[in-house]
Protein backbone atom coordinates (compact mmCIF):
# COMPACT_ATOMS: atom_id res chain seq x y z
CA UNK A 1 0.00 0.00 0.00
CA UNK A 2 1.37 2.89 -0.70
CA UNK A 3 0.85 6.88 0.37
CA UNK A 4 2.14 10.52 -0.58
CA UNK A 5 4.36 12.21 1.55
CA UNK A 6 2.55 15.69 3.03
CA UNK A 7 6.18 16.78 3.38
CA UNK A 8 7.69 16.15 0.22
CA UNK A 9 5.20 14.38 -1.65
CA UNK A 10 6.90 11.42 -1.98
CA UNK A 11 5.37 7.85 -2.55
CA UNK A 12 6.17 5.90 0.87
CA UNK A 13 5.54 1.97 1.33
CA UNK A 14 3.52 0.76 4.02
CA UNK A 15 4.64 -2.59 5.53
CA UNK A 16 1.50 -5.36 5.37
CA UNK A 17 0.67 -4.57 9.30
CA UNK A 18 1.19 -1.21 9.07
CA UNK A 19 -1.64 0.75 11.32
CA UNK A 20 -3.82 3.39 12.10
CA UNK A 21 -1.58 5.60 14.53
CA UNK A 22 1.78 4.43 13.71
CA UNK A 23 4.65 6.47 13.20
CA UNK A 24 6.43 5.71 9.92
CA UNK A 25 9.60 7.87 8.64
CA UNK A 26 9.24 9.24 5.16
CA UNK A 27 12.33 7.56 3.05
CA UNK A 28 12.84 10.87 0.78
CA UNK A 29 12.59 13.73 3.54
CA UNK A 30 13.68 11.82 6.89
CA UNK A 31 10.31 13.57 8.69
CA UNK A 32 8.43 11.56 10.84
CA UNK A 33 4.95 10.80 9.67
CA UNK A 34 1.64 9.28 11.38
CA UNK A 35 -0.59 6.96 8.92
CA UNK A 36 -4.28 8.77 9.50
CA UNK A 37 -6.10 6.10 7.71
CA UNK A 38 -5.71 3.00 5.42
CA UNK A 39 -7.54 1.82 2.62
CA UNK A 40 -6.60 4.74 1.16
CA UNK A 41 -4.11 4.98 3.47
CA UNK A 42 -2.95 8.72 4.14
CA UNK A 43 -0.52 10.39 5.91
CA UNK A 44 0.34 13.10 8.44
CA UNK A 45 3.31 14.47 10.11
CA UNK A 46 3.27 13.49 13.32
CA UNK A 47 3.30 15.46 16.09
CA UNK A 48 6.00 17.16 17.61
CA UNK A 49 7.78 15.53 20.60
CA UNK A 50 6.74 17.35 23.91
CA UNK A 51 8.71 17.97 27.24
CA UNK A 52 6.53 15.49 28.93
CA UNK A 53 6.36 12.57 26.80
CA UNK A 54 8.35 9.40 27.65
CA UNK A 55 7.97 6.09 29.45
CA UNK B 1 -17.85 -15.98 32.93
CA UNK B 2 -18.57 -12.24 31.05
CA UNK B 3 -16.13 -11.59 28.50
CA UNK B 4 -13.92 -8.62 29.63
CA UNK B 5 -13.66 -5.20 27.70
CA UNK B 6 -10.49 -3.26 28.56
CA UNK B 7 -9.47 0.54 26.97
CA UNK B 8 -6.16 1.27 25.99
CA UNK B 9 -5.39 4.80 26.41
CA UNK B 10 -2.72 5.59 23.71
CA UNK B 11 -0.32 8.28 22.38
CA UNK B 12 0.97 6.30 19.28
CA UNK B 13 1.04 3.19 17.78
CA UNK B 14 4.52 1.91 19.14
CA UNK B 15 5.64 -1.81 18.59
CA UNK B 16 4.99 -1.85 22.15
CA UNK B 17 1.28 -0.68 21.53
CA UNK B 18 1.31 -3.48 18.47
CA UNK B 19 2.37 -6.31 20.72
CA UNK B 20 -0.26 -5.45 23.42
CA UNK B 21 -3.11 -5.30 20.99
CA UNK B 22 -1.99 -8.59 19.46
CA UNK B 23 -1.81 -10.16 22.93
CA UNK B 24 -5.53 -9.24 23.55
CA UNK B 25 -6.50 -10.37 20.02
CA UNK B 26 -4.77 -13.33 21.04
CA UNK B 27 -5.95 -13.95 24.55
CA UNK B 28 -10.09 -13.14 22.32
CA UNK B 29 -10.49 -9.52 24.82
CA UNK B 30 -12.82 -7.02 23.99
CA UNK B 31 -11.18 -3.79 23.64
CA UNK B 32 -11.09 -0.25 22.06
CA UNK B 33 -8.30 2.17 21.51
CA UNK B 34 -8.59 5.00 22.94
CA UNK B 35 -6.80 8.24 21.28
CA UNK B 36 -5.90 10.51 24.34
CA UNK B 37 -5.94 13.53 21.74
CA UNK B 38 -9.45 12.28 20.75
CA UNK B 39 -10.72 11.40 24.38
CA UNK B 40 -13.50 13.79 26.24
CA UNK B 41 -14.53 13.51 29.68
CA UNK B 42 -17.55 14.62 31.40
CA UNK B 43 -17.62 14.31 34.80
CA UNK B 44 -21.23 14.17 35.79
CA UNK B 45 -21.27 11.20 33.26
CA UNK B 46 -18.48 8.39 34.33
CA UNK B 47 -20.77 5.92 32.17
CA UNK B 48 -19.08 5.59 28.53
CA UNK B 49 -15.69 4.76 31.17
CA UNK B 50 -17.57 2.44 33.34
CA UNK B 51 -18.28 0.13 30.17
CA UNK B 52 -14.46 -0.89 30.39
CA UNK B 53 -13.62 -3.46 33.32
CA UNK B 54 -10.15 -2.06 32.84
CA UNK B 55 -8.23 0.64 31.03
CA UNK B 56 -4.33 0.11 30.37
CA UNK B 57 -2.81 3.45 29.78
CA UNK B 58 -0.06 3.67 27.60
CA UNK B 59 -0.16 7.20 26.77
CA UNK B 60 3.26 9.36 25.72
CA UNK B 61 2.03 12.02 27.42
CA UNK B 62 2.44 12.07 30.94
CA UNK B 63 0.19 15.19 31.65
CA UNK B 64 -2.69 13.41 29.16
CA UNK B 65 -1.94 9.96 30.78
CA UNK B 66 -1.90 11.23 34.60
CA UNK B 67 -5.04 13.63 34.44
CA UNK B 68 -7.25 10.69 32.25
CA UNK B 69 -5.91 8.28 35.05
CA UNK B 70 -7.08 10.31 38.17
CA UNK B 71 -10.58 11.22 36.38
CA UNK B 72 -10.89 7.35 36.16
CA UNK B 73 -9.96 6.62 39.32
CA UNK B 74 -12.29 8.99 41.10
CA UNK B 75 -14.96 7.21 39.07
CA UNK B 76 -13.54 3.93 40.51
CA UNK B 77 -12.56 2.44 37.09
CA UNK B 78 -9.86 0.04 37.53
CA UNK B 79 -6.56 1.24 35.87
CA UNK B 80 -2.62 0.13 35.29
CA UNK B 81 -1.12 1.56 36.41
CA UNK B 82 -3.23 3.78 38.87
CA UNK B 83 -3.34 7.69 39.09
CA UNK B 84 -0.81 7.28 42.49
CA UNK B 85 1.37 5.03 40.44
CA UNK B 86 1.81 7.67 37.59
CA UNK B 87 2.05 10.74 40.05
CA UNK B 88 4.65 9.14 41.66
CA UNK B 89 6.80 7.73 38.90
CA UNK B 90 5.99 10.69 36.44
CA UNK B 91 8.24 13.01 38.88
CA UNK B 92 11.62 11.89 40.09
CA UNK B 93 11.32 14.38 43.15
CA UNK B 94 8.06 12.41 44.16
CA UNK B 95 9.93 8.52 43.37
CA UNK B 96 13.09 9.44 45.89
CA UNK B 97 10.72 10.66 48.10
CA UNK B 98 8.98 7.29 47.98
CA UNK B 99 12.21 5.42 48.18
CA UNK B 100 13.46 7.37 51.16
CA UNK B 101 10.31 6.69 52.95
CA UNK B 102 10.30 2.60 52.22
CA UNK B 103 14.44 2.91 53.19
CA UNK B 104 15.34 1.86 49.83
CA UNK B 105 18.66 2.79 48.47
CA UNK B 106 19.07 5.63 45.67
CA UNK B 107 21.65 7.77 44.96
CA UNK B 108 22.61 10.63 47.08
CA UNK B 109 19.99 13.18 46.23
CA UNK B 110 19.68 16.88 46.99
CA UNK B 111 16.63 19.33 46.05
CA UNK B 112 16.53 23.22 45.87
CA UNK B 113 14.34 25.67 44.52
CA UNK B 114 16.80 28.41 43.23
CA UNK B 115 19.62 28.51 41.26
CA UNK B 116 21.25 30.46 44.06
CA UNK B 117 20.68 27.44 46.33
CA UNK B 118 21.17 24.72 44.18
CA UNK B 119 24.51 26.52 43.12
CA UNK B 120 25.60 26.00 47.26
CA UNK B 121 24.38 22.52 47.29
CA UNK B 122 26.14 21.33 44.41
CA UNK B 123 29.66 23.20 45.96
CA UNK B 124 28.57 20.96 49.13
CA UNK B 125 28.10 17.88 46.98
CA UNK B 126 31.20 18.27 45.23
CA UNK B 127 31.45 17.59 41.41
CA UNK B 128 30.59 15.93 39.12
CA UNK B 129 27.14 15.59 39.51
CA UNK B 130 24.08 15.01 37.73
CA UNK B 131 21.15 17.50 37.26
CA UNK B 132 17.33 15.47 36.03
CA UNK B 133 14.21 17.30 35.46
CA UNK B 134 12.16 16.53 37.54
CA UNK B 135 9.31 15.36 34.77
CA UNK B 136 11.12 14.09 31.35
CA UNK B 137 12.34 10.98 29.79
CA UNK B 138 14.43 8.88 27.10
CA UNK B 139 17.49 10.51 29.11
CA UNK B 140 15.96 14.33 27.74
CA UNK B 141 17.60 17.37 29.52
CA UNK B 142 19.75 15.44 31.69
CA UNK B 143 23.13 17.38 32.45
CA UNK B 144 26.36 16.12 33.91
CA UNK B 145 27.94 18.83 35.72
CA UNK B 146 31.44 18.74 35.76
CA UNK B 147 32.77 22.12 37.43
CA UNK B 148 31.10 25.34 38.96
CA UNK B 149 31.26 26.98 35.80
CA UNK B 150 29.38 24.36 33.93
CA UNK B 151 26.84 24.64 36.93
CA UNK B 152 26.51 28.29 36.93
CA UNK B 153 25.66 28.21 33.17
CA UNK B 154 23.37 25.24 33.22
CA UNK B 155 21.58 26.70 36.19
CA UNK B 156 21.48 30.29 34.57
CA UNK B 157 20.02 28.34 31.42
CA UNK B 158 17.24 26.55 33.43
CA UNK B 159 16.82 29.58 35.43
CA UNK B 160 15.76 31.91 32.06
CA UNK B 161 14.90 29.32 29.47
CA UNK B 162 12.80 26.79 31.40
CA UNK B 163 9.16 26.24 32.31
CA UNK B 164 8.22 26.69 35.70
CA UNK B 165 9.16 22.35 36.70
CA UNK B 166 13.00 23.36 36.00
CA UNK B 167 12.66 25.74 38.79
CA UNK B 168 12.34 22.34 40.93
CA UNK B 169 16.19 21.79 41.09
CA UNK B 170 17.05 17.65 41.35
CA UNK B 171 20.59 17.38 41.78
CA UNK B 172 22.28 13.83 42.00
CA UNK B 173 25.81 12.12 42.52
CA UNK B 174 27.07 10.95 39.55
CA UNK B 175 27.27 7.12 40.07
CA UNK B 176 30.55 5.79 38.16
CA UNK B 177 28.39 2.80 36.99
CA UNK B 178 30.13 -0.40 34.98
CA UNK B 179 29.32 1.35 31.38
CA UNK B 180 25.99 -0.42 32.36
CA UNK B 181 22.31 0.04 33.94
CA UNK B 182 19.88 -2.29 34.96
CA UNK B 183 16.49 -2.48 33.69
CA UNK B 184 13.91 -4.99 35.16
CA UNK B 185 10.25 -5.73 34.73
CA UNK B 186 7.92 -6.09 37.67
CA UNK B 187 4.45 -7.59 37.32
CA UNK B 188 2.64 -7.55 40.95
CA UNK B 189 4.61 -8.87 43.09
CA UNK B 190 7.42 -10.34 41.24
CA UNK B 191 9.93 -9.25 38.81
CA UNK B 192 9.78 -11.38 35.19
CA UNK B 193 12.99 -10.40 33.94
CA UNK B 194 16.14 -7.92 33.55
CA UNK B 195 18.19 -6.73 31.07
CA UNK B 196 21.67 -4.55 31.21
CA UNK B 197 21.64 -1.40 29.41
CA UNK B 198 25.20 -1.50 27.41
CA UNK B 199 26.57 2.29 26.68
CA UNK B 200 29.47 3.96 26.36
CA UNK B 201 27.87 7.22 26.85
CA UNK B 202 27.17 8.27 30.49
CA UNK B 203 23.01 8.32 29.27
CA UNK B 204 22.24 4.96 29.05
CA UNK B 205 18.99 4.63 27.98
CA UNK B 206 17.82 2.50 25.04
CA UNK B 207 15.83 5.50 23.73
CA UNK B 208 19.22 7.09 23.64
CA UNK B 209 21.26 3.35 22.10
CA UNK B 210 22.02 1.79 25.14
CA UNK B 211 22.04 -1.96 23.73
CA UNK B 212 20.65 -4.78 25.72
CA UNK B 213 21.78 -7.86 27.07
CA UNK B 214 20.26 -10.80 29.18
CA UNK B 215 20.95 -9.51 33.21
CA UNK B 216 20.75 -12.66 35.55
CA UNK B 217 18.03 -11.99 38.17
CA UNK B 218 19.31 -12.63 41.54
CA UNK B 219 17.34 -13.09 44.76
CA UNK B 220 18.54 -9.79 45.91
CA UNK B 221 17.84 -8.19 42.76
CA UNK B 222 14.31 -9.73 42.30
CA UNK B 223 13.13 -8.12 46.27
CA UNK B 224 14.95 -5.06 45.71
CA UNK B 225 13.10 -4.32 42.22
CA UNK B 226 9.64 -6.09 44.09
CA UNK B 227 9.73 -3.39 46.71
CA UNK B 228 11.05 -0.80 45.03
CA UNK B 229 7.69 -1.11 42.77
CA UNK B 230 5.41 -1.70 46.22
CA UNK B 231 7.08 1.66 46.85
CA UNK B 232 5.76 3.67 44.52
CA UNK B 233 1.84 1.71 44.42
CA UNK B 234 3.05 -1.42 42.47
CA UNK B 235 1.24 -2.56 39.13
CA UNK B 236 3.66 -3.76 35.76
CA UNK B 237 6.31 -1.56 36.15
CA UNK B 238 10.01 -0.87 34.78
CA UNK B 239 12.84 -0.25 37.69
CA UNK B 240 15.96 0.97 36.38
CA UNK B 241 18.90 0.20 38.54
CA UNK B 242 22.30 1.59 38.82
CA UNK B 243 25.35 -0.68 40.14
CA UNK B 244 27.41 1.76 42.43
CA UNK B 245 31.47 0.08 42.52
CA UNK B 246 30.77 0.21 46.78
CA UNK B 247 27.34 0.67 47.49
CA UNK B 248 25.76 -1.86 45.37
CA UNK B 249 22.41 -1.33 43.62
CA UNK B 250 20.88 2.19 43.69
CA UNK B 251 17.27 2.45 42.14
CA UNK B 252 17.26 5.12 39.96
CA UNK B 253 13.64 5.57 38.32
CA UNK B 254 10.79 3.75 38.14
CA UNK B 255 8.68 3.57 34.93
CA UNK B 256 4.92 3.41 34.98
CA UNK B 257 4.39 3.05 31.30
CA UNK B 258 7.61 1.35 29.99
CA UNK B 259 8.67 0.70 26.41
CA UNK B 260 9.99 -2.92 26.04
CA UNK B 261 11.43 -2.69 22.57
CA UNK B 262 14.74 -3.79 23.82
CA UNK B 263 13.68 -6.22 26.61
CA UNK B 264 11.34 -8.10 25.23
CA UNK B 265 13.77 -9.26 21.99
CA UNK B 266 16.89 -9.71 24.58
CA UNK B 267 15.09 -11.85 26.87
CA UNK B 268 12.76 -13.39 24.81
CA UNK B 269 9.78 -12.59 27.66
CA UNK B 270 6.06 -11.96 26.35
CA UNK B 271 6.35 -8.76 27.90
CA UNK B 272 3.14 -7.61 26.40
CA UNK B 273 1.32 -10.78 27.48
CA UNK B 274 2.22 -9.93 30.70
CA UNK B 275 1.00 -7.19 30.73
CA UNK B 276 -2.41 -8.18 29.45
CA UNK B 277 -2.69 -10.62 31.39
CA UNK B 278 -2.10 -8.67 34.88
CA UNK B 279 -4.28 -6.22 33.07
CA UNK B 280 -7.12 -8.65 32.63
CA UNK B 281 -6.88 -9.71 36.59
CA UNK B 282 -7.37 -6.57 37.55
CA UNK B 283 -10.39 -6.53 35.36
CA UNK B 284 -11.73 -9.71 37.07
CA UNK B 285 -10.86 -8.38 40.42
CA UNK B 286 -8.30 -10.62 41.25
CA UNK B 287 -5.69 -8.35 41.54
CA UNK B 288 -7.10 -4.72 43.43
CA UNK B 289 -4.95 -1.51 42.16
CA UNK B 290 -7.21 1.53 43.42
Amino acid sequence: MNASCPECEAVVTLAANAEVNEIIVCPDCGVDLEIIALNPAKLELAPMEEEDWGE
Amino acid sequence: MTRLRIGVLFSRVRVEEKWIFAALEARGIDYDRLDDRKIQFNLDDPSPWRQYDAILERSISYTSGLNALRILNAWGVPTVNTARVSETCGDKLATSAALAQAGLPQPETHIAFSPEAAIETIEKMGYPVVLKPVVGSWGRLLAKINDRDAAEAVLEHKDMLGSVQHSVYYIQEYIRKPGRDIRAFVAGDRTVTAIYRRSEHWITNTARGGEGEICPLTPELDELCVRAAQAVGGGVLAVDILEHPDRGYLINEINHTMEFHSLMPTTGIDIPGMIVDFTADVARGKVTVL
